[in-house]
């Protein structure tokens, strides 16, 4: 106990040094998103009208605190463009989340069956395209998925269409590219809570009678939730702000929030519309974002 | 020993099929990195044309070696930060502000990209940095150092305390005790830590974009203006370049943990 005391003294001054460094590039760069997203558009360079200036004394301060403007915010919630934009991205993600946990899902259920000693391996096998970078897998698809690739001649080979199908710039390509990135994150959650399970349970059940389908459904799928709840919130809340992907493989007739933010900042060169866009899209995700922190609190407890 | 369910039919075709569908595409690039013929329908016998072609493109060059640069120091200044940060968390017990610490070292790890990007653009426009080499590193090293805190904290809390108790008992300082008892021990995942974030850096686009100026480029960024107007066989090459790089950098961690663990094997019973 008391060396535990001894050990606390030089763990805190270990902090120090990344605390400055989060501090300085992660919580005040918050702090100018906050401010300019507060203040008026201009054509300069930077293109907005500073808020206020440090150097210009208390009086100055105040006047610029009278002139702050919710404009840019009121400005978010009329136009159309970035209402649409907001919806698309969460269905978008709710979507592509549902086809995660029904694709991840037996996929992880496989792995916890299998043999100890094959268990590591499968894992190593599911980690190491995540590990492949995200720009080249994104990039093997539209390989796969343009006019005159692999998938259209295989179609094309094998009779199952005269013409070659349009496959990318679909919802579709998107969807595909989505669940392909995303796929690792959803299983090892799923993988973790499926393997830790006590199999006594489900042969319990199936020795009282009940068919495989009534087992995975009334025994095994609650006994998941933890893991489920953890692959869902990891995947919904980056997808939600998705550039790449849709940009790569999705048409460009609806744009989701990512892209938009994208557009306004570097086409349209509004950075006060888009410093709004990123608080308002941080609020929205601020919700599953608690959640997830409950979640990992309580298996923290659950585990111990 | 617990016993293991038996494999169904089901478990074994979901596996197949999911292990096809996450390797399947990647094959596939390699395999047309290779392709002599210029369009990708026509199969025009091995080659390494593309590669030839990469070498010869300055810009790409350039660009690759950026990324290269910022990878490394990026991931050298977040293994050290990173891991201070993991020691503070899981030795430091309570300390001022250290609710908001670990809120600020976990928010990176899930908030959107574009966001994070756009952030540090206008902190570094506020400051009138001059942006290229160095905001990116700094941007790849706020984002990666939390990753790198996730993995060792991770190594830390499973650690047997009584280790560094008794190296203190027989009279090490909690610094010496953590310099010769518990640093080795961690190692494996403070060099887990530096390839994650090395190759985390290597993959960044959004983050890049956002922080890089005009004149520099990193690949990614060079490999995303490319791939917009269409697929072109030199992407091909320089994607299966990368992955070979990726490839080594597993290979070579998985070697190190490794070694360490048939060491920490052999070192238990003396």
């Amino acid at each position: 106990m008391s060396a535990r005391r001894i050990f606390a003294r030089p763990a805190r001054f270990a902090a120090i040094a990344p605390y400055v460094w989060m501090v300085l590039f992660f919580l005040v760069p918050f702090a100018f998103v906050l401010k300019i997203s507060l203040s008026q558009t201009a054509i300069a360079q930077p293109p907005y009208e500073p808020v206020f200036d440090l150097m210009a004394g208390w009086e100055a301060l105040k006047t610029a605190f009278a002139a702050l403007s919710l404009d840019n915010f009121r400005l978010l919630a009329s136009d159309d463009i970035y209402v649409f934009a907001y919806v698309r991205s969460l269905t978008v993600a709710v979507t592509a989340t549902a086809l995660l946990l029904l694709i991840g899902y037996p996929i992880a259920y496989g792995m916890a069956r299998l043999p100890r000693r094959w268990q590591a391996l499968a894992m190593v096998l599911v980690i190491v395209p995540f590990w492949t970078s995200f720009l080249i897998r994104i990039y093997a698809w539209i390989n796969i998925l343009q006019h005159d690739g692999l998938l259209n001649q295989i179609l094309l080979a094998l009779h199952l269409v005269s013409q070659p199908v349009v496959w990318l710039s679909t919802d579709s390509a998107m969807y595909v590219g989505i669940v392909y990135s995303y796929l690792p994150f959803m299983i090892l959650p799923l993988y973790a809570t499926l393997a830790k399970m006590e199999p006594a349970l489900e042969e319990a059940a199936s020795d009282l009678g009940a068919p495989p389908w009534q087992v995975f459904w009334l025994v095994t799928f609650p006994l998941s939730l933890p893991g489920v709840g953890a692959g869902v919130l990891l995947c919904f809340i980056p997808i939600v702000g998705e550039f790449v992907i849709p940009d790569l493989l999705a048409g460009s007739n609806s744009l989701m929030i990512g892209q938009t933010l994208w557009l306004e900042f570097f086409t349209n060169k509004d950075w006060p519309v888009a410093s709004a866009a990123a608080i308002v899209l941080l609020v929205v995700l601020l919700v599953p974002l608690l959640l997830y922190e409950r979640l990992q609190k309580r298996q923290l407890e659950q585990g111990r | 020993m617990r016993k293991v369910l038996r494999l169904s039919r089901f478990n074994i075709a979901s596996l197949t099929l999911g292990l096809a569908f996450l390797y399947l595409p990647i094959l596939i690039l390699i395999i047309y990195s290779f392709n002599a013929s210029r369009l990708v329908t026509v199969w025009g016998g091995w080659s390494l044309r593309w590669y030839r072609e990469f070498f010869n493109d300055r810009a790409m060059i350039e660009a690759a070696w950026m990324s290269l640069r910022v990878a490394v120091s990026s991931a050298t200044i977040a293994t050290l930060l990173g891991t201070l940060a993991a020691i503070a968390l899981s030795r430091g017990e309570r300390f001022r502000g250290r609710t908001l610490f670990s809120g600020m070292l976990y928010a990176p790890l899930v908030m959107p990209e574009v966001i994070t990007g756009l952030s540090l653009l206008l902190l570094f426009v506020a400051l009138n940095a001059e942006r290229g080499f160095w905001t990116v590193t700094i941007a790849h090293t706020t984002l990666t150092m939390c990753f790198v805190a996730v993995v060792v904290q991770s190594r830390l809390g499973s650690l047997d305390r009584s280790l560094e108790e008794a190296a203190m008992d027989l009279g090490c300082d909690p610094v010496r005790a953590f310099l010769s008892v518990t640093l080795p021990l961690i190692a494996p995942a403070i060099v887990a830590g530096w390839m994650l974030a090395f190759t985390l850096s290597l993959d960044d686009l959004v983050i890049a974009s956002f922080t890089t100026g005009p004149g520099s480029a990193p690949l990614p960024i060079r490999i995303y203006s490319e791939v917009r107007w269409g697929v072109k066989p030199e992407i091909n090459a320089i994607c299966t370049l990368v992955i070979a790089l990726i490839a080594l950098v597993i290979v070579m961690a998985s070697l190190a943990s490794k070694l360490s663990s048939s060491q920490g094997e052999s070192a238990a019973p003396l």
